[in-house]
C-alpha cells in the first residue's frame, strides 16, 4: 500500500470565501439577522409594536432626533462623563496597582480594602456618591471612576505580579531607579493586563454612567431613557439603548486598536 | 566597593576575591566557606553539578543576593562605569521592547547621552550580528539570537566584570559551538574580567583561564585548574588538540564523584 498525501482542500478554495467566513464576518451577521427576525415578527403583528417596536422605526427616530440635535446633547454629556471618569478613575487605579504588584507593604495595606469594597455592586453607592458629590457631574463623574477603578487597580497589580522575577532581576542588575523599574518594567510588563482592566472598566462605567443619569440628571443618555419611560415614549428608549450599546461596541473596538498599538511585542 | 585585596606573594591582582563565603537558605546551606580570586582580566569559569550553587555564587557577585557569612571583596571600577552586568540564564530580554532597546538598556538607565548609546549599541549588535534585527521584538527571534542580544545588552553596558549564568546551555549544539566562538571574539576585543558559569566541561576548558570545579550540595570549591591554552582561540580547531581531551578528561575525573554524590543525596 502506498499513501499519498496532499495539500489538504481548503488551501485551493478562492481566497474571498476563506474571507466570508472569518470570524468578522461571522459578528457582523449575526447581529443584522437578529433586528431581521425582530423587524419581521413586528411588522407581521407577532410582537406588541408598543413595547416592541420594529427596529427601523427605532432607527428613523433615532435618525429624527440626531437631526433635531436633541440625541447630541445627551450623547455628548454621557460621553464626556464617561471619558473623564475613565481618566480619574482609571490613572490612579495604574499608579496604586503598579505599586502594590511591586512592593510587598503596599499590598498587605491595600489589598484587604480593595478585596473587602470590591463585591458591593458599585450602583447601590450611587445614593451616598449622590450625598458626597452632589446632584452635577461630580457624583456621574464618580460613579464612572468607582467602575472603571476596580478592574484596573485588580488586573495590574495581578499584572505585575506575574511578571517573571527574571525582569525584576535584570532591573536591577542594570540599576534601574524606582521610577524607572515602574517606567521600563512594571508598566509595559502588565500592560497586557491592564488593558483588560480598561476594557472591562469602560464596559462597568457605561452601565455606570446610564445609571446614575437615571436619577437626578437633566442630561444624557440615562436621563433620556429615563424621561422617556416617564412619557411612556418606548421608541425614545429604544433609542437610547441603541445607543447605548453602539457606544459599547465603538468603545471596544477602539480599546482593541489602542491595545495592537501599546502592545506590539504580544504574539499576535 | 572596596580596594583592590593587596595581593600576597607575586600572585596577580584580584579584581574579586571571596573569603570564606558561606550562604544559607533557611537551614539548607547553599554555598560552604567558598574562597576563590579571580585575577583582572581573566577568564574564569565555574563548573559544577546542578545544585551547587554556582547560580547563587553569580547572583551574589551580582548584587542580586546577599552572603549569610564571609567577606567578598570587588575592586573598584574605574570611575562612571558599572561594576558588573550579568548575562542571565534563559530568556531575560524584556518582550516589550525591541532587540535595539534592550541593548541600549543598561546605557541609558545610567543616563548616557543618546548619541553615545547609539554608537555603542551599533557597534555590539554589529558585532553581534543583529543589526538587520534590531527593530525586531524577542518573540520574532530564534533563541540564539536572542542569547545574542542578551551578551550584547551586557557588552554594550561597558561593566567592569561581566558575569554569565549558563548563557549557552538552552542552545542546540551548532549555536553553542558557533556562539562560544563569538564571545570569545569578543571577550579578547575587551578583556573584562569574566566569571562564567556552565555545567559543561567542554564549555569550560574551551573558554575558561581559570575553572573551578564546585562540589554539590553544600557548593565547595573541589579544585581551581589553570587552562594555559594560548588566546586567540579557534573553538574548532582547540576541541581537535590533544590536550584539550586530556584536560577535559581530568575535570571529569574531578566532577564525577560529585554528579554521583548528588545524585545519592538526591535519592535519599
Amino acid at each position: 500500500m502506498t499513501t499519498i498525501i496532499t495539500p489538504a482542500k481548503n488551501i485551493t478554495q478562492p481566497i474571498w470565501w476563506t474571507a466570508f467566513t472569518s470570524d468578522r464576518a461571522i459578528s457582523i451577521v449575526s447581529p443584522i439577522a437578529l433586528l431581521t427576525v425582530w423587524e419581521v415578527c413586528a411588522r407581521l403583528g407577532f410582537l406588541d409594536e408598543r413595547f416592541f417596536p420594529a427596529p427601523l422605526h427605532i432607527v428613523a427616530h433615532m435618525l429624527d432626533m440626531a437631526g433635531s440635535g436633541g440625541l447630541w446633547d445627551n450623547v455628548g454629556a454621557s460621553l464626556y462623563r464617561l471619558g473623564v471618569g475613565l481618566l480619574v478613575g482609571g490613572i490612579p487605579a495604574i499608579a496604586i496597582g503598579l505599586a502594590m504588584g511591586l512592593y510587598h507593604p503596599v499590598r498587605a495595606a491595600l489589598d484587604p480594602l480593595i478585596s473587602a469594597t470590591y463585591p458591593i455592586p458599585k450602583s447601590s453607592l450611587l445614593p451616598l456618591i449622590l450625598l458626597i458629590f452632589g446632584i452635577g457631574e461630580g457624583s456621574k463623574i464618580a460613579m464612572v471612576a468607582i467602575g472603571v477603578f476596580y478592574p484596573v487597580v485588580i488586573n495590574t497589580a495581578v499584572g505585575v505580579r506575574q511578571l517573571p522575577p527574571i525582569y525584576l532581576d535584570v532591573g536591577r542588575n542594570f540599576k534601574a531607579s524606582s521610577w524607572n523599574t515602574f517606567r521600563t518594567i512594571a508598566l509595559p510588563g502588565a500592560m497586557p493586563l491592564i488593558m483588560t482592566g480598561i476594557k472591562l472598566g469602560a464596559g462597568m462605567g457605561l452601565v455606570l454612567i446610564a445609571i446614575a443619569e437615571m436619577v437626578g440628571a437633566k442630561s444624557g443618555l440615562g436621563y433620556m431613557i429615563w424621561n422617556a419611560w416617564e412619557l411612556f415614549d418606548v421608541t425614545t428608549m429604544y433609542v437610547g439603548l441603541f445607543v447605548i450599546a453602539l457606544i459599547g461596541f465603538i468603545m471596544n473596538s477602539a480599546l482593541d486598536a489602542i491595545e495592537r498599538r501599546l502592545i506590539p511585542w504580544k504574539n499576535a | 566597593m572596596m580596594e583592590p585585596v593587596s595581593p600576597s606573594g607575586s600572585a596577580p591582582t584580584s579584581k574579586v576575591s571571596l573569603q570564606s563565603v558561606s550562604k544559607r537558605h533557611g537551614r539548607h546551606l547553599a554555598l560552604d566557606a567558598v574562597s576563590l580570586e579571580i585575577p583582572v582580566g581573566s577568564f574564569c569559569v565555574i563548573v559544577g553539578p546542578s545544585g551547587c550553587g554556582k547560580t547563587t555564587l553569580l547572583r551574589i557577585l551580582a548584587g542580586l543576593d546577599t552572603p549569610s557569612e564571609g567577606r567578598i571583596e570587588i575592586a573598584d571600577p574605574s570611575p562612571g562605569q558599572p561594576s558588573n552586568s550579568m548575562v542571565f540564564q534563559g530568556d531575560s530580554l524584556f518582550p516589550w521592547m525591541t532587540v535595539w532597546e534592550n541593548a541600549a538598556y543598561g546605557l541609558r538607565m545610567r543616563g548616557v547621552a543618546e548619541d553615545e548609546v547609539t554608537a555603542v549599541v551599533t557597534r555590539f549588535l554589529e558585532k553581534t550580528g543583529l543589526m538587520a534585527a534590531r527593530d525586531r521584538y524577542p518573540h520574532q527571534l530564534s533563541g540564539g539570537m536572542r542569547q545574542r542580544a542578551s551578551i550584547a545588552r551586557a557588552f554594550a553596558n561597558d561593566p567592569d566584570i561581566l558575569l554569565m549564568d549558563e548563557p549557552f546551555s538552552a542552545l542546540d549544539e551548532q549555536n553553542k559551538t558557533l556562539l562560544q566562538q563569538e564571545l570569545l571574539r569578543i571577550w579578547e576585543e575587551t578583556r573584562k574580567t569574566v566569571v562564567f558559569i556552565t555545567h559543561s566541561v567542554d564549555e569550560a576548558v574551551t573558554l575558561g583561564d581559570q575553572i573551578v570545579v564546585m562540589t554539590a550540595g553544600p557548593g565547595r570549591i573541589k579544585a581551581v585548574v589553570d587552562v594555559g591554552f594560548p588566546r586567540p582561540r579557534n573553538v574548532l580547531e582547540l576541541r581537535h588538540d590533544p590536550a584539550y581531551g586530556e584536560l577535559v578528561y581530568a575535570i571529569w575525573g574531578q566532577l564525577r564523584e560529585e554528579v554521583d554524590r548528588a545524585r545519592a543525596g538526591k535519592g535519599n
